[in-house]
């Protein structure tokens, strides 16, 4: 759950951080919901009264021409466009029914529950382990076999386990491009989020790594929802559920991926889809 | 016409060069030759390990370890002022400032580095001293500790400035990545991005030693000039620079061997800026392109 802080909370921060995941058999109906979100930088409107549900355990595909604002709104669940001069936001913006730009919500602990890959890998120049752990560390947790046990673990799941198990104090910067991606969602993972935001993660990436990122992906569903911006339309078919498709700041059309691809009710939808512009 | 305007300039731009280059061979040269011709008369082994340094005195000794021992004390406490001062408005500048505030306070802080150094030393012995003296009773009038002071608040612009090149130079998708996970913004610059720009960090502050060890004003006036081998910062001391300007200003006879003291100490300081400034060019290089 999304916690908002309260004054005694606020307190005590550093000794309760790990939020527990949400148990799937409790679910509500949608983990994310974006409520009539306009989006500005300074005068330029980014985002044009964007309604959106998604559901948990799914993933959603955010596609359109660069600079339709998908990234934006990929950021807007992590607040990560509050450092950019001149954002504003209006409307709401839901998970697990906190509002995230209204309600009372401490930044860190909203980014340990939605975590984030970037487009280009970005391991710390730390060890392997190191960079697993950092979420651990910052949030000052201390048990070294709870560290041991939360990396390795993370490592697996993102079955880089097998390719670093001897290494793991060589430093990341070492390992290959998809190696490093890898390990950038195992960190991620670590610090057990629920929501996983990726930006274009295999754009920097070859065929093969990519692939291999694709299959996690399908794994990861199963515990995480997921939303994940790509110009790869072969991917967004083959990895997600649902696909939004954005267009000048608009949400033009939104659906069950096959139904985007193969069927799309608008034009603009299918001319993006079939290589036309873009 | 204009083929042979071309051909002049450049030769001209070409001499220019070289002046420079054959005037630093010829300091070096000279340093040299002086130096030899002092340890011909001074065993070399003597210099490096006698701990009296009196050849103005009728019985002369030529140890140079209380003048090493002043110029490393002085810096050690010019530095120890100046890394965790420059470095903490280095972090400022680069992580939390916002750039109309950077854009002044960089310059500003420059300002420190164009105070002429004689008028640190006179602030340092004029002001500095009798103050220290006020809480440490009996400290000497001429002491290491408050000529290192002054000397560190002098170079803590040379820290400052170069650490935030350096913290400025790490990729901000490193900071996004830590924000990402939750980090504060303190975690993110004491976790990541000063671990990140280490190498340029050891540059600048191995560059404000070597301007301290070569630094001369502010020690020849507020340090004193007894040399003494001591880790005392309370008591005189006297530096390399100190040392040389001294005999300078004095009348030795040309050719003696006390006046070739001053090529032996000045090429000891020479050795040492030189090799401070040849690590510091050397991990430039060898970091420099680690992101790119």
């Amino acid at each position: 759950m999304i916690s908002v802080m309260t004054n005694e909370e606020n307190k005590v921060l550093n000794t309760n951080l790990l939020i527990p995941k949400t148990d799937p058999s409790k679910d509500k109906d949608y983990k994310i919901r974006t409520e009539h979100v306009d989006v500005f930088y300074k005068d330029f409107q980014a985002l044009k009264n964007i309604n959106l549900k998604i559901r948990p355990y799914t993933v959603t595909a955010l596609i359109g021409p660069s600079g339709c604002g998908k990234s934006t709104y990929l950021r807007i669940f992590n607040r990560m466009n509050d450092y950019i001069e001149g954002f504003r936001l209006e409307g709401k913006v839901l998970v697990d029914d906190v509002d995230l730009y209204k309600d009372k919500v401490l930044l860190e602990r909203l980014r340990k529950d939605v975590g984030m890959v970037f487009q280009k890998p970005n391991p710390f120049p730390k060890t392997v382990f190191e960079n697993v752990a950092y979420g651990l560390k910052i949030q000052g947790v201390k048990d070294k076999h709870f560290i041991q046990e939360r990396v390795e673990h993370a490592l697996k799941q993102v079955v880089l386990w097998n390719e670093v198990k001897d290494d793991l104090k060589k430093n990341a910067l070492a390992l290959s491009g998809g190696q490093q991606q890898r390990l950038c969602i195992a960190r991620t993972l670590a610090v057990e989020p629920n929501i996983i935001l990726m930006d274009e993660p295999t754009s920097a990436l070859d065929p093969l790594s990519t692939g291999k990122i694709e299959e996690l992906i399908f794994e990861l569903k199963n515990e995480y929802t997921i939303l994940i911006v790509t110009h790869n339309m072969q991917q967004a078919g083959r990895v997600s559920d649902r696909t939004a498709f954005f267009y000048l700041g608009e949400l033009v059309e939104e659906g069950l991926t096959k139904d985007i691809f193969l069927n799309p009710k608008k034009e603009r939808t299918q001319n993006y889809i079939t290589g036309r512009f873009g | 016409m204009i083929r042979k305007k071309e051909f002049v300039i450049e030769k001209f731009l070409q001499l220019s060069a070289i002046i420079t280059i054959l005037t630093t061979i010829g300091i070096v040269l000279v340093l040299t030759i002086e130096a030899f011709k002092f340890f011909t008369e001074v065993s070399i082994i003597d210099f490096f390990t006698k701990t009296d340094w009196t050849p103005l005195f009728s019985k002369k000794q030529y140890g140079i370890l209380p003048l090493l021992s002043g110029t490393l004390l002085t810096s050690f406490i010019a530095i120890l002022i100046a890394l965790p001062i420059g470095l903490v408005i280095a972090i400022y500048l680069s992580e939390y400032a916002p750039r109309r505030v950077r854009n002044f306070v960089k310059p500003a802080l420059e300002l420190l580095a164009a105070v002429p150094t004689v008028v640190y030393g006179f602030f340092a012995l004029m002001v500095v001293t009798p103050f220290l003296q006020t809480i440490i009773p009996g400290m000497s009038g001429f002491n290491s500790l408050s000529a290192g002071f002054v000397m560190g608040i002098m170079i803590i612009p040379i820290v400052s400035s170069l650490s935030e090149d350096a913290l400025n130079a790490v990729p901000m998708s490193l900071r996004e990545a830590s924000y990402g996970m939750g980090s504060t913004k303190l975690q993110t610059a004491r976790r990541v991005v000063v671990p990140a720009a280490s190498s340029g960090i050891v540059v600048s502050v191995i560059l404000a030693i070597s301007r301290a060890v070569g630094e001369t004003m502010i020690v020849a006036i507020a340090a004193g000039q007894q040399p003494r081998l001591t880790i005392n910062p309370l008591v005189p001391v006297e530096t390399l620079t100190t040392y040389i300007v001294q005999v300078s200003l004095g009348d030795v006879a040309h050719n003696s061997v006390e006046y070739r003291t001053i090529f032996a100490a000045g090429i000891t300081l020479f050795m040492f800026t030189f090799a401070l400034n040849t690590v510091s060019h050397w991990l430039k290089n060898k970091y420099r392109e680690r992101y790119e």
